[in-house]
């Protein structure tokens, strides 16, 4: 959880990006709904309190002094926000452009970091690494959480167990469950390569082939994912009314047609919702290939594993700031990834709109 | 009679694959106890071992050894339970100045709340690292539980539950008694929403708990980490020994897999609530 917090910043994914009708109701917090109990402006209970300036209009700087309550009630978030947050950020873009190391002095070096990145073959590396285990695990994740929310949805018994069953990997710790891969797929003494040797088959590598290390990663964030993508599935899928159904099913539509004709389509803004926050967690990966390939990190600062195959562009920030001290071109690498994330969600939003549009 | 034995067949292999998931699900704590309990001679071995040895406590007795399990275990329980109270505190305030007044400013504060959402915090965390060190917060606790403090999830999730389940009339009510903002806050809304605090606090604790990159950044004192750091360095350290490294992970997952079960019908249909607003 995350730094893929379980539900954290999903809530308002969709709400970020340029928005369809759809997606925008399941992501954004009814912000327009009317507040709750009959007639309830809150506004009137500030005037009811104080009758005597019901009758005038206060001007915007009483208006202001007479809510001091409420904003010193949000002004711990804010001031923890505009200082460890807010604040960095914005540095981060103005550290981009220097070159420094933390200690010495700051020099500016204007493009420079950007075009150094743009011709630096690891970083590009690393980007690839990233999108392949992205879509190995994103793919079977969500079609497999699809398929497993429908089978809990067409039974009766047992619900609450599969419920619970499926949920618990998305709330254990990631780096608890990296050293657990690491044991289950090493090269020698693994469960897997002992299940592969018992049926005959020859032992696979898992840990030093450009593929294989990939796929492990991969594997490791779709079993942790993939129930909570079932769980947010079938919650979508229970607030389809049986109706719809009843009536596919009078007009003779089977199971495969009902599928794809009624299903998937009422579900689209749930699955718009999954693809959005699987992209942003998904691409984020960095405590996998670290915890797995750590013990090289010494030797070796770009790791990342055997031909740095797991050496996500993350992991590459982390090496470039605290491992090198080199701040300015960190800054610049998760600047210029921040921007790629962006692009791939934006796309995906558009193609998953565009199959809204057809009829 | 044909087709009520398919209903049934079909209605079977229903449950026979959602066993199967289950079974992919769990099988990681299952195989985690097992590595735990046997000698690392024991995993190395072929055949494997496949069922609970009798080794747990010499795999203990060695990580105690090899690691401050319990001094990671006092940080990381220190860390969890600041930062969920604070974030308990502030977020249930903050929503419910959102949830019931009309200020000036306030959609502009809201709207900031809702645009910073998605900024992945690997943007802010070179210059938050600098800003600890001039404080001199680096390498300790405070430098995990304050950033973290901050938490927009929070308010939107007690705002909203605020908004439906605080009855305005009990407000007025209390607002005629000569309530203001903060005695309102403690004695009408709190007790209110308690349901929805025990999800975010559970969520926190949890969030809490696990996270990884900002101890590993900010907690540059060896002496003094959390227990997910402190695994990740025992495994980067002894790969090898993995009957007493698996130990470790037992003792640090099962406890909070434990508790979650305990709680998770709940926290599982907040989970999806929170998700899907």
């Amino acid at each position: 959880m995350p730094p893929t917090p379980v539900t954290g910043p999903a809530s308002t994914g969709p709400a970020s990006g340029p928005g369809t009708g759809h997606a925008r109701h399941a992501g954004r917090p009814a912000q327009d709904r009317p507040r709750g109990g009959p007639g309830g402006g809150s506004g009137r209970h500030g005037r009811r309190i104080r009758p005597v300036s019901a009758g005038s209009r206060p001007g915007p700087r009483r208006r202001v002094a007479r809510h001091w309550p409420q904003y010193l009630a949000i002004s711990p978030y804010y001031l923890i926000f505009t200082v460890f947050m807010l604040f960095p950020v914005l540095y981060t873009v103005y550290l981009a452009f220097q070159k420094w190391d933390g200690i010495g002095d700051m020099h500016y070096v204007g493009f420079q970091q950007f075009r150094f990145l743009w011709d630096d073959p690891i970083f590009w590396l690393s980007v690839r690494n990233t999108l392949v285990i992205w879509v190995l695990s994103t793919v079977p994740m969500l079609c497999l959480a699809l398929v497993l929310a429908v089978l809990v949805n067409s039974t009766k018994r047992l619900t609450a167990f599969y419920r619970v069953a499926l949920f618990i990997p998305s709330i254990t710790s990631l780096v608890a469950i990296a050293i657990f891969f690491g044991a289950v797929f090493s090269n020698n003494f693994g469960l897997i390569n002992a299940i592969l040797r018992s049926v005959h088959m020859s032992a696979v590598p898992w840990m030093s082939n450009e593929w294989t290390i990939k796929l492990v990663i991969a594997t490791l964030m779709t079993w942790q994912w993939t129930g909570y993508n079932a769980i947010i599935y079938l919650a979508g899928l229970q607030a389809i009314p049986s109706e719809v159904y009843e009536a596919a099913r009078m007009d003779g539509a089977g199971p495969a047609r009902i599928f794809f004709s009624i299903t998937i389509p009422l579900l689209r803004p749930i699955i718009l919702f999954t693809v959005v926050v699987s992209t942003v967690t998904g691409l984020q990966s960095f405590t996998e290939p670290q915890v797995l390939f750590g013990s090289e990190a010494a030797t070796n600062p770009n790791s990342g594993g055997p031909g740095q195959a797991g050496l996500t562009t993350l992991l590459y920030f982390y090496h470039q700031a605290f491992d090198n001290n080199d701040f300015g071109y960190g800054a610049a690498i998760v600047w210029a990834f921040f921007l790629l994330i962006l692009l791939i969600v934006l796309v995906n939003w558009r193609l998953v709109q565009r199959k809204e549009r057809r009829p | 009679m044909n087709g009520i034995n398919r209903k049934r067949v079909r209605g079977l292999s229903v449950h026979v694959i959602l066993m199967l998931g289950v079974v992919i699900s769990v099988f990681p704590f299952y195989w985690i106890v097992v590595m735990a309990t046997n000698t690392s001679q024991d995993i190395y071995s072929y055949p494997p071992k496949l069922w609970f040895g009798g080794n747990l406590l010499t795999n203990i007795q060695h990580l105690f050894d090899k690691m401050d399990f319990f001094g990671s275990l006092f940080n990381t329980v220190v860390v969890a339970v600041c930062t969920t109270v604070l974030v308990l505190f502030f977020d249930s305030l903050a929503a419910f100045a959102f949830a019931k007044y009309d200020f000036p400013g306030k959609k502009f504060f809201f709207g900031v709340l809702l645009s910073m959402y998605l900024l992945p915090t690997q943007l802010a965390i070179i210059p938050q690292y600098e800003i600890m060190v001039r404080l001199g917060w680096l390498g300790t606790l405070k430098a995990l539980v304050v950033p973290a403090a901050a938490n927009a999830f929070g308010i939107f999730w007690m705002r909203q539950y605020t908004t439906t389940s605080v009855p305005d009339e009990l407000l007025d009510a209390a607002r005629i008694e000569g309530a203001g903002f903060f005695r309102l806050y403690w004695h009408v809304v709190l007790p209110c929403v308690r349901p929805a605090l025990a999800f975010l606090g559970i969520y926190t604790f949890i969030a809490a708990w696990n996270d990884y990159i900002l101890p590993l950044v900010m907690l540059v004192n060896p002496d003094r980490l959390t227990l997910q750091v402190a695994l990740a360095q025992l495994y980067a350290g002894h790969s090898t020994d993995y009957s007493m490294v698996m130990s470790g992970v037992l003792l640090s997952v099962i406890p909070l897999v434990l508790v979650f079960t305990f709680f998770a019908r709940g926290f599982i249909a907040d989970a999806t609530k929170g998700a899907l607003r």
